[in-house]
C-alpha cells in the first residue's frame, strides 16, 4: 500500500458516498415498485452484500464475490466421466 | 509510458482505435481467438477468422507502429458443439507456424459443462503435442469461482504441463490466490461492466505484488473500453506507484510471458523504426 488509511478516506469519500446513495435508491425505487412477482433469491443475495459490507471482517470484495458465485464440488470430474 | 495489452480483440474494434491505443503508448498487443458474438456455422467459418488474426490484423496495428500477436482456438461459448470443435482443433495446426501466433487461446469454461470441460482437455492435448504457449478464459459472474476450480484442476491434473507457460486471464479477488499460489501467471481484465475496474485492479497489485500479474482490456464485442490500461496506469500514479513498479505490470510482465513463446519476435519501442514497420505492412 503507497497510501494511509487517512489518504483513502479523504480521496475516496465521495465516490463512495454517490455509491452508497445508488444502492440505497435502488432500494427504494424497488419498494415503490410491485414488489409480489420478484425472485426473493435474488433480494436475499443484496441483502446479504450489504450485510458483508458492514460487518466487522476482511476481505470483502472477495465474500462479497463468493456470495455472488455458484459452488464448486471438488468431485465434479467423475460426475462429468472425464 | 509504453505499454502491452495481453488480451485485446481488435478484431471488434475500428481503425481509430489502434490509433488512440498507438498514442497512448501501446507498443504490443495480443489477440486471442474468441466468440465473434455469434455462433459460427462451420470450421471454415473458423479457418477465415484465423486469417484475419493472422494476416489482417497484424497489418492493421502495424500502420501505428504496433506489434499484434495472436492464439487460436474454439472459444468455450461455441465449445458446447463438440462435433464442430474437433474439426478446429484439428484445423489449428494450419496456422501455428504464422509469425504472429504465441499459442492456444483463450481456451476455457463458460457455463462448466461437460462439454466445454471436454473439448478444454483436447485444447490441452494439442498444446502439449506442439508445445505452445496456452491463455486461459474464466468464466464471468456467478460462474467464474466453479470454473476457474475445475480448470485448475484440469492444467494441475496433467503433470506435463509447466504453470509458467500457461495465463490465465479475468481473475479477480475470489480467484486471483487460486490461480498465483500454483504457479500459474494471471491476467486481471478491465471491464466497465462485469468483471474488474482500474481501482479494483490496483488493489489486487498493492495486495498480491505484481509479480506473474498482469492487466487487459479484453476490448470486445460488450461494452468495453480499448483504452482501460492507460486508466490502471493513471490510477496507480494517483496512488503514489512508481514509473518503475507500474511499467512492470504493464510492459514488463507481458513480454516476459510472451517471450517463453517462440513466436514472439518483440522488437522494444527504443530499437523500432516505425516508419519500417509501416512500409512492411
Ligand atoms: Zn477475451
Amino acid at each position: 500500500m503507497t497510501r494511509s488509511a487517512r489518504e483513502v478516506l479523504e480521496q475516496e469519500f465521495l465516490q463512495v458516498r454517490a455509491k452508497t446513495l445508488e444502492i440505497a435508491a435502488f432500494f427504494d425505487r424497488l419498494h415503490a415498485a410491485e414488489v409480489s412477482d420478484i425472485d426473493h433469491s435474488q433480494l436475499d443475495l443484496l441483502e446479504q452484500g450489504c450485510r458483508i459490507l458492514s460487518d466487522d471482517k476482511h476481505d470483502k470484495a472477495a465474500r462479497v464475490q463468493l456470495l455472488f458465485s455458484r459452488a464448486y464440488e471438488a468431485d465434479w470430474r467423475e460426475k462429468f466421466s472425464l | 509510458m509504453y505499454y502491452v495489452d495481453p488480451h485485446i480483440h481488435m478484431v471488434s474494434r475500428t481503425t481509430d482505435d489502434y490509433e488512440t491505443l498507438a498514442k497512448m503508448g501501446c507498443v504490443a498487443m495480443s489477440e486471442p481467438a474468441f466468440w465473434a458474438g455469434y455462433d459460427r456455422g462451420s470450421v471454415d467459418g473458423f479457418r477465415d477468422y484465423f486469417r484475419q488474426l493472422t494476416e489482417t490484423e497484424p497489418k492493421r496495428a502495424a500502420q501505428f507502429g504496433i506489434q499484434h500477436f495472436t492464439w487460436l482456438c474454439i472459444n468455450a461459448k461455441e465449445a458446447e458443439d463438440v462435433q464442430l470443435s474437433r474439426e478446429v482443433i484439428a484445423m489449428i495446426p494450419e496456422f501455428l507456424d504464422c509469425p504472429n501466433v504465441l499459442g492456444i487461446g483463450e481456451i476455457g469454461l463458460n457455463k462448466n459443462t461437460k462439454n466445454e470441460a471436454t473439448v478444454f482437455l483436447e485444447h490441452l492435448e494439442l498444446a502439449v503435442r506442439t508445445n505452445q504457449q496456452i491463455l486461459i478464459h474464466t468464466p464471468h459472474l456467478e460462474d467464474k469461482f466453479q470454473g476457474t476450480r475445475m480448470i485448475l484442476d484440469m492444467l494441475v491434473g496433467d503433470s506435463r504441463i509447466d504453470p509458467s507457460r500457461v495465463l490465465v486471464d479475468h481473475v479477480e479477488e475470489h480467484t486471483i490466490d487460486l490461480v498465483l499460489e500454483r504457479g500459474f501467471w494471471a491476467g486481471m481484465t478491465l471491464y466497465p461492466i462485469s468483471k474488474c475496474t482500474p481501482q479494483r485492479a490496483a488493489d489486487m497489485i498493492e495486495k498480491y505484488g505484481p509479480e506473474r500479474l498482469m492487466a487487459n482490456s479484453a476490448g470486445d464485442w460488450g461494452p468495453s473500453k480499448p483504452t482501460a490500461i492507460p486508466d490502471l496506469i493513471l490510477e496507480l500514479r494517483r496512488r503514489g506507484h512508481s514509473e518503475a513498479a507500474i511499467g512492470e505490470v504493464v510492459y514488463d510482465n507481458p513480454v516476459k510471458f510472451f517471450s517463453q513463446s517462440r513466436r514472439f519476435d518483440f522488437i522494444r519501442p527504443e530499437q523500432r523504426n516505425v516508419r519500417d514497420q509501416i512500409e512492411l505492412s
